[in-house]
């Protein structure tokens, strides 16, 4: 029990201090100057975890700051009616990119990014299961999605410039097919986003065979913290759908390149079967994206609330259930398609079903609080702000499960504000609350908490200011995907309102790059645990040596720590 | 029934201490918008803007004459003004009630935790500081959090299905008025199968004319990718999908011009898939249907307008009643009857369907119209031509 290495001045690696380490922020100075093309070749070849980590997590942001670009251009064309600012092409081909980078490039790599650093860390094991296949992933992703902007350049091919792919990110068939989409342009989009995803399968096998065969001495699986259980889930969910999308691109490919017809209706091909295998994929998708985000949450506001996890169980329970459920609910995509009345009621029936267990973490996370001592370092500024409007996303997405109400809201704005609530108020505060809150494990000093609440104002405002009024435009019967409106509609207002809290979002974004890169410049050592948390990845120094752990730590509860620190009451009593 | 630790936990929301700022700038960004929303709906239903671009019509109809009545411009779909969009409206005032009613507890209990269990004590006085009481769950906390939900959401799912039940029909209404509707990138076709009973179909084309007060039994398709028929006053959105024909209906309570626009993403120019409905009396709209199913009209006058007409490209895309048969295009059979060129974009006057017919790219960029590069002269006789075909 007393075999965890943890605590300030532990840093001396096994090997005694020969090897130095030069990912500390402030080594290079200390060591001279460290040749660059020597560092870039260590991490190219890199098959750490952490390393990999890190790469995902850059690469994701710098695609972020691409979709984040193709966004304002479109705020800015829809900032009064009748603009002229963009053509309907230009128009078409932004928002497609935008979502489908967002999705593909931006969400699934940094969730997965955080996962394959954080996960090994918090098992207590020395690395992934597969270390090369994992730096295949990731490289396999970095160049799905540069194959996909290299469509800027090469999509039209001889014959002209380039196109990018301008049919959505659900690329409906048959929009997508030769007849409608000539050029090459969506073969971009299927091949890239293909590419990108074997990278995300490979992870998720490696996650899986990581967390169910290399945990450390003690750590069962009802002693995993909460955001292991759900990149186990999103694992899980990864594999058991990527295929299908995979499987629906060749397809398409088929149809493109070698004439045959799945999709194509002119040939007796079905263009519901694309929306059916697109969205038994894209529905666990949303899951994917969000569960992660659930993850560091519940890692996040137990520390700063200084409480244990309120309903452990039942939040595991919740959590397989959302992953069960995910599987059965994707026709409420297609409410506008025209299926039966029961189908129709069917998925309704299982849409609200699973707001229950979503339901449920909300109000456990809530618990966690309750009779805490809240401390609202920046981590959990955002973790607050996850829960404050993630609760709005939910409850709209539950209006959107109401299928007469659908039958008027899909396809609006309503929806992409919806969406943009989980997504972005979800998913990327989740994001940016795991970023403050490990960067100090990663580099071994914290962010700067001024500029980072800076950041979480500014930013929620913006995002507020730009996504609360769509739901208004929505109701007011604006469809989504519209390049142009009619004036006097009543949609005027609240598309000024929308653009207008975009330099807001920039200007919180931009704060927290210039955060990141000053602290990585001069940021002053934290200590191994700065937050005096609980899990093991704050066992080790920070950042943790290439092997992880000095000594394979050995698990007694669900917080190891916790019982290192209070010997008198540990936790294992309670479980 | 709860534990003692639970319960002495619950006993801090009695108290709550002032309120910080930022915490409370954060709450009023989360409901102050939620009281907007649900005002604003019925508040821009009620406000009768001007029609949109209508007024400006110098070639409208006889039949449908007169600026459009009730509210028009406003899709808002609170201003339902048809069975099917009445019953949505009920459902999405219930629903946004509950919605709103749970967003107002859970957000209330999110806001006490935050300020009630804050930490107020700076950093350094922390040191020694006990952690607080460790609660690792409890039973019938959790259980009345999981049974609740579920009970609301199986009242939510009963209601759904009610409405449903009364919203998607699978047959016909009584004495429905029956039309196909046909989407294609980026126009609507319409047509009425043997309305008046002669064996004469009638063909028009972005302007869907109906009768008020009887049910309106659609069938949609589409000649070329996914598109969506929706007016959110008279019903949901319903989508036109190739190679499969969807049903959906309505019924206009009362005379008026009733917008909406292409809800599924088609293609380049989706943006300007616009949608009219105008609903008139039964009487007028059975004048109208005759002189939609008369022949076109043959005015000598402008005959070198026709020859033109026959004799350019226009006629391998465009019918015109004994003049060409093409189907590509809209049919400009009665095309001077409408009150909009463009599916809706710009109103038809004697300018703007000659700038239309110079140059349909300019107009309506990427459109599947060419320009076909007439002159002035050649120009003005088409138009004046096409100016006769009421
Ligand atoms: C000089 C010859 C032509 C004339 C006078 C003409 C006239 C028109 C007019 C007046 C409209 C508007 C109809 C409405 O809004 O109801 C229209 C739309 C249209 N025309 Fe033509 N047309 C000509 C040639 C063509 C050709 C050659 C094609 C096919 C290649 C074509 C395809 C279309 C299409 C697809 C639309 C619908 C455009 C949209 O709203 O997106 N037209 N045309
Ligand atoms: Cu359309």
């Amino acid at each position: 029990m007393s075999t965890l290495s943890t605590g300030h001045g532990a840093s001396t690696p096994a090997g005694g201090g020969s090897v130095p380490d030069t990912r500390r922020p402030g080594a290079a100075r200390d060591s001279g100057r460290v040749d660059l093309m020597a560092r870039l070749h260590e991490w190219t070849v890199t098959v750490d975890h952490k390393r990999l980590g890190i790469l995902y997590v850059a690469s994701g942001l710098f695609f972020f700051v691409i979709a984040g670009i193709q966004a304002t251009l479109m705020r800015l064309q829809l900032v009064v009616p009748v603009n002229d600012f963009l053509t309907p092409d230009t128009f078409n081909r932004l928002f497609t990119m935008h979502g489908t980078t967002m999705v593909f490039l931006v969400g699934m790599p940094v969730l997965l990014g955080i996962a394959n650093f954080l996960v090994p860390l918090m098992i207590g094991a020395r690395d992934m299961a597969f270390p090369r296949l994992n730096a295949f992933g990731f490289w396999l992703f970095l160049f799905g999605g540069l194959l996909l902007y290299y469509s800027y350049i090469g999509s039209a091919g001889l014959y002209g410039a380039g196109s990018t792919p301008d049919a959505g990110w659900f690329m409906y068939a048959p929009l997508t097919t030769r007849s409608f989409s000539r050029g090459n342009a969506t073969d971009y989009w299927i091949l890239g986003i293909m590419v990108s995803g074997f990278g995300s399968m490979t992870t998720a096998v490696n996650l899986v065979a990581t967390i169910f065969s290399m945990r450390c001495p003690g750590m069962t699986l009802m002693r995993m913290p909460l955001l292991v259980w759900m990149m186990i889930v999103v694992a899980v969910l990864i594999l058991a759908v990527m295929p299908v999308l995979t499987a629906a691109q060749v397809m398409l490919l088929f149809d493109r390149s070698l004439g045959a017809h799945f999709f194509n209706p002119q040939q007796e091909g079905s263009a519901l079967l694309w929306q059916h295998l697109f969205w038994f994929f894209g529905h666990p998708e949303v899951y994917i994206l969000i569960l992660p985000a659930f993850g560091f949450i519940s890692e996040i506001i137990p520390v700063f609330s200084r409480k244990v996890i309120f309903g452990y169980p039942l939040m595991v329970a919740a959590t397989v259930a959302i992953c069960f459920i995910s599987l059965g609910v994707w026709a409420h995509h297609m409410f506008v398609a025209g299926l039966s009345p029961f189908l129709n009621a069917l998925f309704a029936a299982s849409t609200f079903l699973i707001s229950v267990p979503t339901g449920i973490k909300i109000f456990n996370w809530i618990g966690t609080m309750w009779g805490g001592r809240i401390r609202f370092d920046v981590p959990m500024l955002f973790a607050t702000g996850f829960l404050a409007l993630f609760v709005f996303g939910g409850l709209t997405g539950i209006m959107l499960a109401v299928v007469p109400f659908d039958w008027q809201l899909s396809d609006t704005y309503f929806v992409v504000g919806h969406f943009h609530y989980v997504l972005i108020g979800g998913t990327l505060f989740g994001i940016f609350g795991a970023i403050f809150y490990w960067f100090p494990k990663a580099f071994g000093c914290k962010l700067d908490e001024r500029l980072g609440k800076w950041t979480f104002w500014i930013f929620l405002i913006g995002f507020t200011l730009t996504f609360f009024p769509m739901h208004i435009s929505g109701m007011l019967g604006m469809p989504r995907r519209i390049y142009t409106y009619q004036p006097d509609r009543g949609w005027e207002l609240w598309n000024l309102i929308s653009t207008i809290g975009v330099p807001l979002q920039i200007a919180g974004v931009s704060i927290l790059v210039w955060n990141i890169i000053r602290t990585l410049r001069r940021g002053e050592p934290c200590g191994d645990d700065p937050w005096d948390a609980w899990t093991l990845e704050w066992a080790t120094t920070s950042p943790p040596p290439e092997w992880n752990f000095h000594e394979v730590p050995v698990c007694t509860s669900r917080r190891p720590l916790w019982d290192r620190k209070h010997p008198e009451d540990p936790d294992e009593h309670y479980e | 029934m709860l534990d003692g630790r639970a319960r002495r936990i619950l006993g801090g929301v009695a108290r709550v201490p002032g309120v910080p700022g930022g915490l409370l700038a954060l709450l009023l960004l989360v409901v102050g918008p939620l009281v907007v929303a649900l005002t604003a709906g019925t508040a821009a239903a009620d406000s009768s803007g001007p029609g949109a671009g209508a007024s400006t019509t110098v070639c409208a109809p006889g039949v449908l004459g007169g600026p459009p009545t009730s509210g028009a411009g406003v899709t808002s779909i609170f201003g339902a003004d048809s069975p099917p969009a009445e019953s949505i409206r009920h459902l999405a005032w219930l629903v946004l009630g509950i919605c709103a009613a749970i967003f107002v507890v859970v957000e209330a209990l999110l806001f006490v935790a935050v300020v009630r269990f804050r930490r107020r004590k700076r950093e350094a006085a922390l040191a020694g500081e006990p952690e607080p009481t460790q609660l690792y769950g409890s039973n019938p906390i959790e259980l009345a959090w999981t049974v609740v939900p579920l009970l609301i959401v199986f009242v939510l799912g009963l209601v759904t299905i009610r409405t449903i039940r009364e919203v998607q029909l699978t047959e016909p209404p009584e004495g429905a008025l029956r039309v196909q509707v046909i989407g294609h990138q980026w126009w609507w076709e319409y047509r009425f199968p043997d309305e008046l009973g002669n064996g004469r179909e009638v063909v028009t084309a972005n302007e869907l004319v109906v009768p008020v007060g009887r049910p309106v039994w659609l069938e949609l398709e589409s000649a070329d990718v996914i598109h969506s028929w929706w007016v959110p006053r008279l019903a949901g959105k319903t989508d036109c999908i190739p190679g499969r024909t969807n049903v959906t209906w309505f019924k206009a309570r009362r005379p008026g011009l009733y917008l909406g626009q292409c809800a599924e993403y088609c293609g380049t120019q989706h943006a300007n898939m616009l949608l009219r409905v105008t609903a008139v009396e039964p009487d007028a709209f059975r004048e109208w249907l005759e002189q939609q199913a008369s022949p076109a009209v043959v005015d000598p006058a402008v005959d070198e307008g026709r020859r033109l007409f026959a004799g350019f490209a226009c006629l391998n895309c465009h019918a015109i009643d004994g003049v060409s048969a093409g189907m590509f295009g809209p049919n400009l059979t009665h095309l001077a009857s409408r009150e909009t060129i463009g599916s809706g974009i710009l109103p038809l006057t004697r300018d703007t369907l000659r700038a239309w017919i110079d140059d349909p790219q300019k107009l309506k960029i990427g459109c599947n119209m060419p320009s076909l590069k007439l002159d002035d002269r050649e120009l003005d006789l088409i138009t004046d031509y096409l100016l006769t075909l009421r």
